[in-house]
């Protein structure tokens, strides 16, 4: 992202308004730093009008790089929220003020602003209108448009009842008429949530930022004694300390450099979050996410595309072939879903053809039969539907199926597929072979979630035979077969006993305590208002394979802490090498050999570290904006990579910073 | 420095680490309750002194119940030495006829032992009776160091359970420790110091005439029996005023290698110990690695800077090492090894003057104490002072992993940062802040024995040492009534404002569930993490002195290179 003008001024502007005492205690460290460019100030205001004072332009120069310091920190941050504001400022356009039609009890119309409704609040859209807010299709079903937030140009349908039945505030409805029930109030929406969390204005601590913040703190203590206590010390040796000179060791010790770049890099980590289309309900949650040990991910939609294909048709004893496929063409002619159609598909391909007799009578699957077909004028049925129901109804019109039936039927559940029986009248003609298709590139997803040390489980209401089959295929660690609604739970709940963090994905009602049970739950923005309101984020993509980035996305924020935190601390060899020398030299001029850089002056000494103390904030503010790339390798390497990068690095970064920044000093005789 | 000064360093390092595996491991034995050797003997001991004390042995304790537990005992205890010592006057066993310390000193001297720090502003052979000696001091030799081997179990328990609030019974811990650790080891060091010399009496004082034709006091007493206990319990307050160096105390060198792995014994058992009750060896291995670094980086130090010797004592022409205020007998390379030793503990035994040191070589007993005495450490204390290092190092560098820092499948969290970090800020804050007072008041100057850089290092090493727990002294400081109370009041602080921190930080890692480990986990066992370990110590614990410490003993040795003294 490049930054133009006006951004840099905007963010500029902020950090200046961050100087505010009220707004930097939060940040305990950048706070002292704050309290020691005052004093520092006044030391210098004062030393400039006492004349003949040597020291009056070094107290300047200090005072102004430490107020640089805070500066640069609140530039850190600012740049991260305004980052997050222009991509939040994309969302929200979508919420701009658009009008409602509220429905009352009484089935009578009022024309309100958006914002009025409250939860609960029914209203009518019709088509080429704006949705008002988030809620659930309680009436009817209609086609959405919902690039504004996805940025995926086909319309999608959503209707009253089932897993399709939320919708989004800002999207805009093309056909038909639905009526909506509002879920949320004013300003309680995800978006709204969302918005608060990268503009830094309602964010949270997480739970580790706070852990961080108290390890910051306490370090900030020893080094305030540290400091502190040297100025008795120098006075016991016969010198008077310098009070800006002292100010200049604290803050060049205490961790300025992580402690000015830690909100940014949990800002930036909610706006990487959010330029994948995610909404998150909390900066917890994606933290969490960088912790999580099991995956359990749907079947369909996930591991699977979403529809069953028709890949073979079993010929039972005693049919006929081109009979068989004739049949099941037949059979599968008004069945619209993509597996009928796959059937009939497979059975043109193998030779049928036709259409559909005008007088035949379209029999629909339902979940009772658990079969459909088509009943023709002269009396003859074609069913084709789960086996043991297909069988029961052949048995019924007194019919005997062919022995071998079971055999196939169990034969092509074992490899993995679902089998369908197809008859006629009391007659078994076939069995369909109804295969999975597995969607492409995912078994390398799941060899690099093995690697990050994150376990995948699959879940699905197959069969445990299918299910084995699909997951061998797929290369998921393990699977849930059967699964309802209360299994999934128990699963959770069982992984979670064990110690173990679970993420999941659902879209379902019946998904909701799941997801509320996991510790991170993403909810497909398609699914229903149920559902988004268990889990704590949102995927407005619907696309469950998200979650791996997401996953991703909360190990680098950690990653990012800890790095610039080994970082910040392994500075302070070089700064105590620099200033240390300085600060004694006038009490006792044999420390000068201490003086290992060479710098030029006590003064250049000082400053310099000063100097690269506030610059290396400035430097690393890509990295905690972008964060530390993760690579799956193993806790091990990974540790010792980054400990070699930000702790051998830290050590010695400095060394060279400092000394070049006092080489400048003296060329442009600055000291 | 001598091929035999190092080797004689590596033959007593070798024992102790040949040592580690079956001490440590009969340590886990006894704390984990299972049947050892002296079970037969000592078994029904054990259960009569929970008979009469009334403890129920299975009832065990939350984290501050145990703390609790602690603070009791260590109050009643030090409240029973405070009363001992103004009263020995009056008491049978005082053939010498000393008379009652001084509140002031009583009160030092009663907080010194009950802290296991042994701080002595009294010198033992010309103010206290045998049976202060005995009765008063040797008891708190052991059970203060009883105590913190309890509080070192209780901390590694807490690392090692799981969703439980329990860390165990603290009078049992204690009971245990004094039984069949302390007390077995001591009976048998002290009869081989016997057989080296040490004495073991009741008898007055003799008063000898020299070949000379001088008159010279021969101490007598109960020495050896405490002498073992003092560097086994990392005790370290000396029978006689000249500690180790003495004769009697440390006649052979037999008896100083045994008085070097008594001191370090028990700290580089415990890692092998932590490492058996999590189940974790190599984890436990770590942690001695880190320390056993640290340890001969201190020894290389000091050795080096005492056998390069005084360059204004070989401007006289006298070459070779530096010699003030060491035995003939032990030399450069022995009287630093026992510094090294004695500093790396909390035990404070000395065989040779830490104050006559070259500045570098008193930097060493300086730094070592200022870690926070974690290089194997104090009995229990250098365990439990090592994992709140360890605890920050697994946040920090943890984070670089990717996931929530885990030790031992335990998420570090906010209680556990803050808990560590209170720890770990104990020794740098409560060492630098009553120095920077001391050298305020006038009264902190009074008794200093020498100025400028020297004598600020014996204000600094006063209170970094009795904060540590630690009680060797930079003999040049002397005593008055403010060294009394603040350094009183500094070894309380040093003692319990890290127990209380650590047991609560091993509470709440009791409570966690374990996570069992996967790819995606951190190990404490890795070379990576040892490095990180000593990074953070280094940087934390000891450049937090480095301004400190360039005042003190840095600024002298400049000086001396410049031909400076102080008086």
């Amino acid at each position: 992202m490049s930054y133009d003008r006006a951004f840099l001024v905007a963010a500029g502007r902020d950090a200046l308004r961050k100087l505010d005492p009220r707004w930097l205690w939060r940040n305990p460290v950048m706070l002292v730093v704050e309290a020691g460019a005052l004093v520092a100030t006044a030391y210098a205001a004062l030393a400039a009008f006492e004349a003949g004072r040597r020291s009056a332009g070094f107290d300047i120069a200090i005072a102004a790089w430490l107020w640089v310091t805070v500066l640069f920190a609140n530039g850190a941050e600012a740049i991260a929220e305004r980052r997050g504001k222009t991509q939040a400022d994309a969302l929200r356009r979508t919420k701009s003020d658009t009008r409602a039609r509220r429905l009352h009890d009484d089935g009578s119309i009022e024309v309100v602003a958006s914002a009025t409704l409250r939860k609960g609040d029914r209203f009518v859209v019709e088509a080429g209108e704006l949705i008002a807010a988030d809620g659930e299709v309680i009436e009817g079903a209609a086609t959405v448009d919902e690039s504004a937030i996805t940025g995926e140009s086909a319309p999608v349908v959503r209707e009253s009842g089932g897993d399709r039945s939320a919708v989004t505030g800002g999207t805009r409805v093309l056909s038909d008429r639905i009526v909506v029930r509002v879920s949320v109030n004013p300003g309680e929406s995800f978006l709204d949530r969302m918005i608060g969390l990268v503009e830094g204005a309602r964010r949270q601590k997480t739970p580790n930022e706070i852990a961080l913040s108290i390890l910051l703190a306490g370090l900030t203590l020893i080094f305030l004694v540290a400091v502190a206590t040297l100025t008795p010390f120098l006075h016991y040796a016969g010198r008077e300390p310098d009070t800006v000179v002292s100010i200049a060791l604290l803050v060049c010790l205490i961790p300025t450099t992580i402690g000015g770049l830690l909100s940014a890099i949990g800002i930036a980590g909610m706006d990487r979050v959010m330029a994948r289309n995610v909404l998150a309900m909390s900066g917890r949650a994606v933290e969490a996410a960088g912790d999580v040990d099991t995956l359990l991910l749907d079947k369909t939609g996930t591991v699977t595309l979403g529809n069953r294909q028709a890949v073979a048709l079993v010929i039972a004893e005693g049919a006929d072939a081109a009979d068989a496929a004739g049949a099941a063409y037949l059979a599968s002619l008004a069945d619209e879903t993509p597996e009928g159609r796959s059937i009939a598909a497979l059975a043109a391909r193998l030779g049928a053809s036709g259409v559909q007799p005008a007088d035949a009578t379209v029999v629909a699957f339902s979940a009772y039969t658990r079969m459909s077909g088509v009943d023709l004028a002269d009396g003859t049925a074609l069913r084709k539907g789960a086996p043991d129901a297909v069988l029961g109804w052949i048995r019924a019109r007194g019919g005997e199926p062919a022995r071998d039936l079971g055999e196939h039927v169990d034969r092509i559940a074992r490899a993995g597929g679902t089998p369908l029986l197809l008859a006629r009248n009391a007659t078994a003609l076939a069995v369909i072979d109804l295969r999975d298709v597995l969607k492409p590139n995912m078994a390398q997803r799941f060899a690099r979630l093995r690697a990050m040390g994150i376990r995948t489980v699959m879940v699905t209401g197959d069969n445990p035979l299918t299910a084995a089959t699909i997951a061998r295929d797929a290369g998921v660690d393990d699977f849930l077969a059967e699964a309802t609604p209360e299994a999934k739970l128990r699963l959770i709940e069982r992984e979670q006993r064990l110690g173990r963090l679970v993420a999941m994905t659902g879209d379902g009602t019946n998904d909701a305590p799941a997801l509320a049970q996991a510790d991170v739950g993403l909810a497909m923005n398609s699914g229903t208002p149920a559902a988004r309101e268990a889990a704590n984020m949102v995927d407005l993509d619907s696309d469950p394979t998200k979650l791996i980035e997401i996953v991703e996305v909360g190990k680098q924020l950690l990653m990012t802490r800890g790095a610039l935190t080994t970082f910040s601390i392994a500075n302070d060899v070089a700064k105590y090498f620099a200033i240390l020398p300085a600060v004694f030299a006038a009490a006792y001029p044999v420390m000068h050999s201490l003086n290992v850089m060479h710098l030029a002056t006590p003064q250049s000494a000082i400053l310099s570290a000063v100097i690269f103390n506030a610059l290396i904030i400035v430097a690393l503010i890509p990295l905690a904006l972008r964060g530390v790339r993760y690579e799956p390798k193993g806790a091990d390497r990974v540790l010792l990579e980054n400990a070699l990068i930000y702790g051998v690095g830290g050590l010695i970064l400095p060394f060279v910073g400092i000394k070049l920044v006092d080489l400048l000093l003296v060329a442009f005789h600055l000291t | 420095m001598t091929a035999a000064g190092w080797s004689a360093a590596l033959a007593f390092f070798g024992i102790v680490a040949l040592l580690t595996k079956p001490l440590g491991g009969y340590l886990a034995r006894v704390f984990e309750g299972q049947r050892t050797p002296l079970s037969p003997l000592l078994r029904p001991l054990e259960s009569a002194i929970y008979r009469v004390c009334g403890v129920r042995e299975d009832a065990e304790m939350t984290w501050y119940e145990y703390a609790i537990a602690l603070l009791l005992f260590s109050a009643i205890g030090f409240a029973y030495l405070y009363v001992l010592l103004r009263t020995q006057a009056w008491l049978p066993l005082n053939p010498q006829h000393f008379a009652n310390l001084s509140p002031a000193l009583a009160w030092n001297t009663a907080i010194s032992f009950t802290t296991n720090t042994n701080w002595q502003f009294y010198s033992g052979e010309s103010s206290l009776s045998y049976l202060t000696q005995m009765a008063g001091l040797t008891w708190h030799n052991f059970v203060s160091a009883g105590a913190g081997i309890a509080i070192a179990v209780a901390v590694i328990r807490g690392v090692a359970r799981s969703q439980t609030c329990r860390l165990g019974n603290f009078w049992v811990d204690l009971t245990r420790a004094c039984l069949y650790v302390l007390a077995p080891v001591a009976f048998a060091a002290a009869i081989v110091l016997v057989w080296q010399g040490v004495p073991q009496n009741f008898s007055p004082y003799r008063q000898v005439t020299t070949l000379q034709g001088g008159a010279q006091t021969l101490t007598g007493g109960p020495m050896a029996s405490q002498e073992a206990i003092k560097e086994f319990g990392t005790n370290g307050g000396g029978f006689v005023n000249a500690n180790s160096a003495s004769p009697n105390e440390n006649p052979t060198p037999l008896s100083n290698l045994l008085e070097l792995v008594l001191m370090f014994a028990l700290g580089a058992a415990l890692t092998y110990t932590y490492g058996t009750m999590v189940r974790d060896t190599r984890a436990g291995w770590a942690l001695f690695t880190t320390m056993a670094i640290l340890f001969f980086f201190g020894f290389a130090g000091a050795y080096a800077a005492e056998a390069a010797g005084n360059p204004l004592v070989h401007q006289l022409g006298v070459a070779g090492a530096n010699m003030e205020g060491k035995e003939c007998r032990f030399g450069a390379g022995a009287s630093a090894l026992f510094a090294t030793v004695t500093t790396d503990t909390s035990c404070g035994a000395v065989n040779a003057m830490h104050d006559s040191f070259m500045p570098l070589g008193g930097l060493v007993t300086l730094a070592n104490m200022q870690l926070g005495e974690i290089v194997f450490g104090g009995a229990g204390s250098g365990l439990y002072g090592m994992l709140g290092f360890v605890v920050l190092t697994v946040f920090i560098a943890g984070l670089m992993v990717g996931r929530t820092p885990e030790l031992l499948g335990k998420k570090i969290e906010r209680r556990e940062v803050q808990f560590a970090i209170l720890a770990v800020l104990v020794t740098p804050v409560l060492s630098l802040l009553p120095s920077a007072i001391a050298v305020m008041v006038p009264a902190g100057l009074a008794t200093l024995g020498n100025h400028g850089p020297h004598g600020f290092s014996e204000i600094l090493y006063a209170f970094t040492s009795t904060n540590a727990n630690n009680g060797s002294a930079f003999a040049g400081l002397g005593p008055n009534r403010f060294y009394d109370y603040a350094t009183g009041a500094n070894m309380l602080l040093g003692r319990f404002a890290v127990i209380v921190p650590m047991l609560a930080l091993a509470g709440s890692l009791a409570g966690k569930r374990a996570v069992p480990a996967g790819p995606g986990t951190f190990s404490t066992r890795s070379a990576v993490f040892v490095a990180l370990l000593l990074g953070t110590i280094v940087v934390v614990g000891a450049l937090t002195f480095l301004p400190a410490d360039a005042l003190g003993p840095i600024a002298e040795q400049l000086f001396l290179r410049h031909g400076v003294t102080f008086r």
